[in-house]
């Protein structure tokens, strides 16, 4: 390892008494780039908001280049050398990429006007470095995300950075805007430059990191040379498990044939997005629950969302019960009877200012009305016996769904897709983020239908959810169905082993049981 | 016991005292209309005419037929500034038809044509904002901009740029008729916003309407057919100010294709915001749409009729807009 050029030692951070960070640990070389991997929650963003000055830390010492760090705010994060890429960008995308590249630091003519020849003979230049060409007069806009990533990365070197974080850089980028990405990380080390890169996509840090730190539960895990490591070493301490009891759970416990449940009420073949899924195979019965695991970015939310029309097929094929056409909208996927219950309850589920009643019955409204007057009193009385059936604490059926705990909003939204009574049903993470009596709440009451017949596909990051929930679980990997699981007989560390085996795509016409090596 | 009682009893004179600034701002339009009322009633000369009444309802009617239009493209998070410009088109176009040969020849067909193809011509301005907005993906300010600015051209180059009087008496009735003592063009304008408010508040479409408004993403996953419905609130926008500028053109019997409608997508945003719309969507208050055209109209007609000159009129109608947004923003707190 080279000197080291940055040092957090024993970094505690509480939020209102809750504690998320304690005694964390990061150290980075000169011109290393150095992986931050962890679950959500494990305290990574944290850490980095303390190193940039976002957060103020509660104890710990912070060296950086050499002298203790006193940053308090990004600004000063900046001068001193250290530049955040934000998974979301924040550039102008309506300004010239020039303008971008210099925003706060245009170089001045006498009289303090901007001197844009020179801008712009700048900004070429620093895009040079990295083999970059484009018209830096046009607007940032009018390029692909990943050279508006890449001009952010520009900027950030053209600031003098010495350490550039990378916050999940490649999550919307395609595999050529990938490989550009990575010969600039790899640019920037070769000039001294090191870079902290934060990532869910394990393989990637094999090939361009050095070391990797692990974080979970608010503490440093280990720190490791990238070459003492395994993918599976690396998922195993993330999750906090021992590397050889998932190697030893083996694959034995791999159910072969299909144990029928019911008719198929939906087979995907060969399915593929332009969103991350790449070779999607599926098959649901009546009555069953098939669980999805996988990673984040493993194209799980993904797989969902071609089901339910969302995102348009580049490849493959979705069957669902004879007669009935392959959805390419929402409205068509209900009227096929699937349900979609999607991941994030605030932007892609509740209509704050609407009620409760009218919340719960939006996807059932063409089913409601006649000649496009909706029959209120039905309205009424559906409202009324899901609000009972499911525990619903809302004050009236009109109140603002805004103002319910965020239990019963996922309650209300279950019901949305309980009340078009579906054949399948797509939850996407439908625990998260509520509380533990509601959750068991929205367990049991899925069980009850599927009990009586619905087909659910559960996607979920709990582990227990999906081995105790599920009747079988479909494992992704970089956007294409790997291997399946059966239970009874699948224990979180199979299913965690079959998550970090790796597969290649030619590996998988291979029969399963020859697969059985790491 | 007895102390709770007295507790609760406290607790409810506390909130008594409350409801006056509470109410303010849930219901700050009528009080405002009411302040207005009172004030024109004490100062402006022969307020309380029969006259007057008549003259602010057909004037109002123009503004609150608009409004209830532009509430509906509000509620979906967008706006259209191509209104006025829309009513230029119609009413430019209403008088060319009756005076055709055709219209001469057969007057009936005529007159029933100069309100149909107008209003037809209107709606399909308002889908060619709505697939500007929803298919091209334009931002709705720039998208209706483009007939803002053309529309207006188009309805001076159809009319040679020049004002056409004509003598029409059947047509002029949508302007000027009487139907149980009170313009026409006002039964109209609250004949259009009950059935507006109906189709927002018990229709699939006003449903879906609201729920786009209030957050697209979920409405869309839960199978509204978001496109649709938003070119539709568009198209409706359209049709109504279509309507709107063929009574313009009714009332003076004459059109003017630079002034039918000008600065009427203020006037119409300005009600729509009074009323209790909200710019970011979801909510299309029809009625409050109407009684925001309401405190517009009886502003103007206050200056006015207290002799202040239309430059300083202009100022104040801003101020309304500055207060109602400035009442919007604490409304979402």
């Amino acid at each position: 390892m080279h000197s080291s050029l940055l040092k957090m030692h024993g970094i505690n951070k509480a939020f209102g008494g809750v504690s998320a960070l304690r005694g964390a640990e990061l150290e980075i070389g000169q011109g290393e780039v150095h992986a931050l991997i962890g679950q959500n929650g494990a305290g990574k963003s944290t850490l980095i908001k303390i190193l940039t000055g976002v957060y103020r830390r509660d104890s710990g010492t912070v060296d950086f280049n050499g002298k203790a760090s006193t940053i308090s705010n990004p600004r000063e994060a900046q001068s001193s050398g250290i530049s955040t890429i934000y998974q979301e960008l924040t550039l102008v995308p309506l300004r010239s990429v020039t303008e971008n590249i210099v925003l706060g630091y245009e170089p001045r003519r006498i009289g303090g006007l901007i001197d844009w020849k020179e801008a712009h003979r700048r900004s070429q230049e620093i895009l040079a470095r990295f083999n970059i060409d484009i018209d830096v007069k046009a607007p940032l806009g009018t390029y692909s995300t990943a050279i508006q990533q890449l001009v952010a990365i520009a900027r950030a070197v053209s600031l003098n950075a010495k350490l550039v974080i990378m916050d999940e850089p490649t999550s919307s980028l395609d595999d050529n805007e990938v490989a550009v990405l990575f010969s600039v990380v790899k640019s920037l080390k070769e000039s001294g430059v090191s870079v902290l890169y934060v990532s869910h996509f394990l393989d990637e840090l094999f090939k361009i990191c050095d070391r990797v730190t692990i974080m979970r539960d608010g503490q440093t895990v280990k720190n490791v040379a990238i070459e003492d490591t395994s993918k599976l070493d690396l998922i195993a301490n993330m999750l906090g498990r021992n590397a050889d009891d998932i190697e030893s759970a083996g694959m034995t416990e791999f159910a072969k044939g299909e144990a029928k449940t019911g008719d198929v009420i939906l087979k995907t073949k060969n399915v593929a997005t332009k969103r991350l899924l790449r070779k999607f195979d599926l098959k649901i019965h009546r009555g069953e629950i098939v669980g999805l695991g996988g990673l984040l970015g493993s194209g799980r939310t993904e797989a969902a969302r071609a089901i339910f029309g969302v995102d348009e097929l580049t490849q493959g094929e979705i069957h669902l019960a004879k007669g009935v056409p392959q959805p390419v909208t929402p409205k068509q996927a209900i009227a096929a009877g699937i349900g979609f219950l999607s991941e994030d309850r605030k932007s892609e589920g509740i209509i704050p200012d609407m009620s409760v009643r009218e919340n719960l019955t939006l996807a059932l409204l063409p089913n409601l009305s006649r000649f496009g007057h909706i029959d209120h009193a039905r309205e009424k009385e559906l409202v009324a016996s899901f609000i009972s059936a499911l525990g619903i604490k809302t004050a009236h059926m009109d109140q603002p769904i805004r103002e319910l705990s965020g239990g019963n909003q996922q309650k209300v939204l279950l019901a949305r897709w309980l009340v078009t009574n579906p054949s399948l049903l797509i939850l996407d993470e439908p625990t998260r983020g509520v509380d533990v009596g509601a959750k068991l709440e929205i367990q049991s009451i899925i069980r009850r239908y599927v009990d009586k017949g619905l087909a659910v596909l559960l996607i979920s990051s709990e582990f227990e959810e999906l081995v105790e929930g599920a009747d079988r679980i479909v494992v992704l990997q970089d956007g294409i169905s790997v291997s399946e699981l059966k239970n009874p007989g699948i224990t979180e560390d199979t299913l965690v082993r079959a998550i970090a085996h790796h597969h290649t795509p030619e590996q998988q016409a291979v029969p399963r049981q020859e697969n059985a090596h790491v | 016991m007895s102390d709770t009682n007295v507790a609760a009893e406290t607790k409810q004179t506390a909130r008594e005292l409350m409801i006056p600034k509470f109410s303010f701002r849930k219901h700050g339009g009528l009080v405002a209309l009411l302040i207005i009322l009172a004030f024109n009633i004490a100062v402006t000369p022969n307020f309380l005419q029969m006259q007057t009444l008549f003259v602010n309802i057909s004037q109002v009617a123009t503004i609150a037929i608009v409004a209830v239009g532009m509430s509906l493209v509000i509620a979906t998070g967008g706006i259209d500034l191509s209104v006025g410009a829309v009513m230029a088109v119609a009413g430019a176009l209403a008088p060319i038809i009756f005076q055709s040969s055709l219209g001469v020849e057969y007057p009936v067909a005529g007159l029933v044509l100069s309100v149909l193809i107008p209003v037809l011509v209107a709606a399909l301005c308002g889908l060619f904002n709505g697939t500007l907005v929803c298919v091209l993906k334009v931002q709705p300010i720039i998208a209706t901009l483009i007939l803002f600015i053309s529309g207006r051209g188009i309805a001076m180059v159809m009319t040679n740029g020049q004002l056409q009087t004509f003598n029409m008496p059947s047509f002029s009735l949508l302007g000027t008729g009487k139907l149980l003592g009170f313009p026409f063009q006002g039964w109209l304008a609250l004949g259009i916003a009950a059935v507006v408010a109906w189709i927002v508040g018990k229709t699939l479409f006003g449903r879906y309407l609201l729920a786009i408004g209030g957050n697209e993403k979920s409405a869309h996953l839960a199978g509204a057919p978001v496109r649709k419905v938003k070119i539709a609130a568009y198209v409706i926008c359209g049709s109504l100010s279509g309507i709107a500028g063929l009574i313009v053109v009714a009332i003076n019997s004459a059109s003017d294709a630079a002034r039918i409608g000008n600065l009427m997508e203020l006037d119409a945003i300005a009600a729509a915001v009074v009323g209790g719309a909200v710019l970011s969507g979801g909510r299309a208050p029809i009625f409050g749409a109407v009684l925001g055209a309401m405190i517009i109209q009886l502003v103007k007609y206050t200056l006015l009729a207290n002799g202040v000159a239309d430059e300083v009129a202009l100022i104040a109608k801003s101020m309304i807009i500055v207060a109602a947004v400035y009442i919007q923003q604490s409304r979402k707190e």
